[in-house]
């Protein structure tokens, strides 16, 4: 029996990764709704994914829960299971599987630059690395995230009668632009759409230090004037947004690379931030990982396993059930 | 060049007209002499250049990147100066030009040069100004501003106008040193001189039944035919015979058999169409004379060229724009009596009383003579360049609806190089189904990102950039007249089709058979 079949399921030991169905036993890299989701009978994942799942879901979102710390290694029968950073959002990881000689790590989404909201990623020795491809072409270069928030803030300056509304997805980005913002100096208020307010409590009480937070709600007519307010992208083409005046729509997205996307989207001011690894990441975390066989999921996979197989490298794609429509999710 | 790549940038990504207005209006302020001038010439069009290819820089790039790794990318980006702008592999140190000097080496500079500059330019700039570059370099901007929008835009900065700037524009030179003196107050207004130029063509609106005629009374509007021809302006006088198409384009040389009979001193606004004794063909027979090189003398014997003419801009050389259409009609029938030309005449008016009546007259029109339509002019109407609402209005036959089943998808253009925007739709033909026509309009961006979507999901073939589909998706398609044509497989053309509605719902096995097209033909 293989250790990892190519849908992620765990033959030794009954288990899936991430599975987009209801299993008996499930892994879970991090708590994006396209990786973690509601109905497990027992789930094991960072003490934090854990926390994320049950404040999405709640409490009853699985029957079992066991959490773990970075590093802790968790064996069930002849197989090991390590979490290692991944450095996506806070509580991703990356699993590594030991079973015999053979060590399998599913990167889940990483990234490989530093946020200040979560763990950084470190690169694991394995046989065969399962990694992300949401970024998976040479297109995908972003830019520094510092440069792209002075974009913003000098759009905040030079609008001072509009606000800047910015669509990012609750669960990661959000708290990360709120961070990047803070980072840069801006210290005023940060107004929030409704359904980003439970998330961001989650991260403080994690230690993620975001700043004064309001709800961008019930508030006069003109308080968001110059105000910058983080909402859910779909959020920005509501009702709901009309509470703004003449907002700039921003969006933080690697999507927003490509010019006719961010213009497709409806966004004025494109804002280059990624939690995802852009191509160059993807290419040097491969052979840091010093694994012979590469198996590419989650995006743009043709690219990223002709590379790997112009490398020498063994690689296939994994067309995993539930994951093609990456493209809609705004997490990236 | 910085900063004209950050107002490209920005009008790219806005999408309301005021805030493009205000991005450009910025630009002519903060921007230098003779920068902004080069500016507003290649956002108008007025400036373009072709000297660099983007093959070539696709070259440059895959000396260094993966082919597949490129064309994977391309085929994701849609948009080839997008693709190399992103990819680009080369960096180094150094300045980029001005505006101005970019502007004028890919003017100047002998064309084997070019390619080799721009690719230095490009691995000295960001991604975004490499897209700029591109953009300008090939001659392929398209950033969502039309001229009128830019002449807004230049209305604003110099707070005077629009209709001053509209006067003068055909007149007028890059860099525009001279407008842009006048527009800061310091100096006069440019003058140019008539009889050389294009003056912008006044346009009219699609009246709304429901609403519009409640409001308007028969007996002020002047009613004709709306010729299926192309519209067009003759300049006349002091030996010169001009032709112009509706956006200002030099189409004399493809007329000659009708530019060599004009006389007279003016300029006259009419609709061009070929024929003989003034009956004219079908469109399908004037296409045949558009966009060629050589006009031979077969063709203009098979399809001689003439105009009825609607109106007058200048009698002699007395604008008489501002006179009430009522006037001015009086002095085109005058001017065409004049003359006597033997291939321009005077549109005819339709009498009528009541809008009733006009309905009667107008399907009439179009059933027994194939007209497209009715004009409705104001009778007491200047005539103002652009498409001001109300005075003039197009009464246009209800269109043709069929239900068609989409076959081929192809990337747009332009804001749409991302999404499979163009759509090759059929008619079943016994148990096949055969292409019938085009369409790239008629739907919201909305339903183009759904369309695009499910384009990418239902692929069963591709050829190069073009999708074939599975044949399950149907499209209600409006045009506006079909006709038997041997140059399509199916047999007909339609004209002006368009998608009214995406039928979802429907399965193409439903959808019309070809037969059900016969209806329409004229
Ligand atoms: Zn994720």
């Amino acid at each position: 029996m293989s250790l990892l079949r190519h849908d992620l399921y765990i033959g030794p030991i009954g288990a899936y990764i991430d599975p987009p169905f209801p299993v008996k036993k499930a892994l879970i890299t991090h708590g994006h709704a396209d990786h973690a989701r509601a109905g497990h009978d027992s789930v094991l994942a960072t003490h934090e994914a854990v926390g994320i799942i049950k404040r999405r879901y709640g409490e009853d979102a699985a029957k079992h829960y066991q959490g773990v710390a970075y590093g802790e290694k968790v064996q069930m029968g002849e197989v090991a299971a390590t979490f290692y950073p991944a450095g996506h959002i806070l509580g991703s990881a990356q699993i590594l599987l030991e079973c015999k000689n053979q060590r399998i790590v599913v990167s889940g989404d990483y990234k490989r630059r530093s946020d200040g909201t979560t763990v950084p990623f470190e690169p694991i020795k394995c046989d065969i690395f399962v990694t992300e491809a949401t970024f998976g072409l040479p297109v995908f270069q972003h830019p520094d995230a510092h440069a792209e928030i002075s974009k913003l803030l000098i759009s905040v300056k030079n609008f001072p009668e509009r606000s800047h509304l910015i669509a990012a997805y609750s669960l990661g980005k959000a708290q990360r632009v709120i961070k990047l913002l803070r980072l840069a100096g801006y210290d005023a208020p940060i107004y929030l759409h409704g359904s980003m307010i439970n998330m961001c409590a989650f991260y403080q009480e994690n230690g993620v230090d975001l700043g004064d937070l309001r709800k961008a709600t019930g508030l006069p007519k003109g308080a968001l004037k110059g105000q910058i307010v983080i909402a859910p992208p779909s959020a920005t083409k509501e009702v709901w947004a009309r509470r703004m005046d003449d907002p700039v729509i921003c969006m933080a997205s690697g999507w927003m690379t490509i010019k006719q996307r961010a213009k497709a989207s409806g966004v004025e001011l494109p804002l280059m931030i990624s939690d995802h690894a852009d191509w160059n990441e993807l290419i040097t975390t491969i052979p840091e990982t010093g694994a012979g066989e590469i198996w590419v999921t989650h995006g743009r996979e043709d690219a990223l396993v002709h590379w790997c197989q112009t490398q020498g490298l063994k690689a296939a794609p994994l067309h995993i059930q539930g994951r093609e429509d990456e493209q809609a999710e705004d997490a990236a | 060049m910085k900063d004209f790549a950050l107002l490209l940038e920005s009008l790219v990504l806005t999408p309301a007209r005021n805030a493009k207005i205000a991005h450009m209006v910025q630009y002519f302020k903060d921007a230098p002499d003779p920068d902004r001038g080069y500016a507003l010439a290649v956002l108008t069009g007025a400036m373009s250049f072709k000297n660099v290819k983007s093959s070539f820089l696709k070259n440059v790039v895959l000396e260094k990147v993966d082919p597949v790794l490129f064309e994977l990318s391309y085929d994701y980006v849609g948009d080839l100066a997008e693709t190399i702008a992103l990819i680009w592999p080369d960096k180094e140190e150094g300045e980029l030009p001005s505006l101005s000097e970019l502007v004028l080496e890919l003017r100047d500079l002998p064309q084997k040069q070019l390619p080799a500059l721009v690719a230095t330019y490009l691995s000295r700039a960001t991604a975004s100004q490499r897209w700029a570059i591109i953009k300008l370099a090939t001659g392929n901007l398209r950033v969502g501003v039309s001229e009128r929008l830019a002449k807004t835009a230049l209305a604003e900065f110099g707070k005077k106008p629009l209709d001053d700037i509209e006067h003068i524009w055909h007149g007028l030179q890059s860099p525009y040193l001279d407008l842009f003196a006048w527009l800061e107050g310091k100096g006069p207004i440019p003058e140019i001189h008539r009889h050389k130029v294009f003056h912008p063509m006044m346009l009219s609106n699609p009246v709304d039944e429901a609403k519009d005629f409640a409001g308007m009374n028969p007996a002020d509007y002047q009613a004709e035919w709306k010729w299926d021809g192309i519209r067009v302006q003759l300049v006349l006088g002091e030996g010169e015979t001009r032709i112009f198409s509706r956006t200002g384009e030099d189409i004399t040389h493809s007329f000659p058999d009708l530019a060599d009979t004009l006389k007279g001193t003016g300029v006259l606004d009419g609709e061009l169409l070929v024929g003989a004794d003034f009956k004219p063909m079908s469109f399908n027979s004037l296409q045949q004379r558009l966009n060629r090189r050589t006009v031979t003398a077969k063709m203009m014997g098979e399809f001689p060229s003439f105009v009825h003419s609607y109106d007058i801009l200048f009698d002699g050389d007395e604008d008489v724009r501002g006179l009430p259409l009522s006037e001015r009609r009086k002095r085109l029938e005058a001017w065409v009596m004049r003359y006597g030309n033997t291939r321009l005449d005077v549109s005819g008016i339709i009498p009528y009383q009541s809008w009733e009546e006009l309905a009667k007259i107008r399907i009439q029109g179009a059933e027994e003579e194939g007209h497209e339509g009715i004009m409705l002019k104001r009778k007491d109407s200047a005539y103002v360049a652009g498409r001001p609402k109300g005075p003039w209005y197009k009464w246009k036959r209800d269109p043709r609806l069929i239900d068609a089943v989409l076959m081929y998808a192809q990337r747009g253009h332009g804001k749409r190089s991302s999404f499979y925007s163009d759509y090759t739709f059929g008619l079943w033909k016994g148990n096949e189904i055969v292409p019938i026509g085009k369409a790239y309009s008629g739907f919201t961006d909305q339903e183009l990102v759904q369309l695009d979507k499910w384009v990418r999901n239902n692929t069963i073939n591709r050829f190069g950039p073009v999708r074939e589909v599975k044949k399950e998706l149907v499209f209600e398609v409006a045009f506006d007249s079909a006709q038997q044509s041997a140059r399509h497989k199916s047999g007909v053309a339609l004209r002006f089709p368009r998608i009214n509605r995406i039928r979802w719902d429907k399965p193409a096995n439903e959808a019309d058979v070809l037969e059900n097209l016969n209806q329409f033909f004229n």
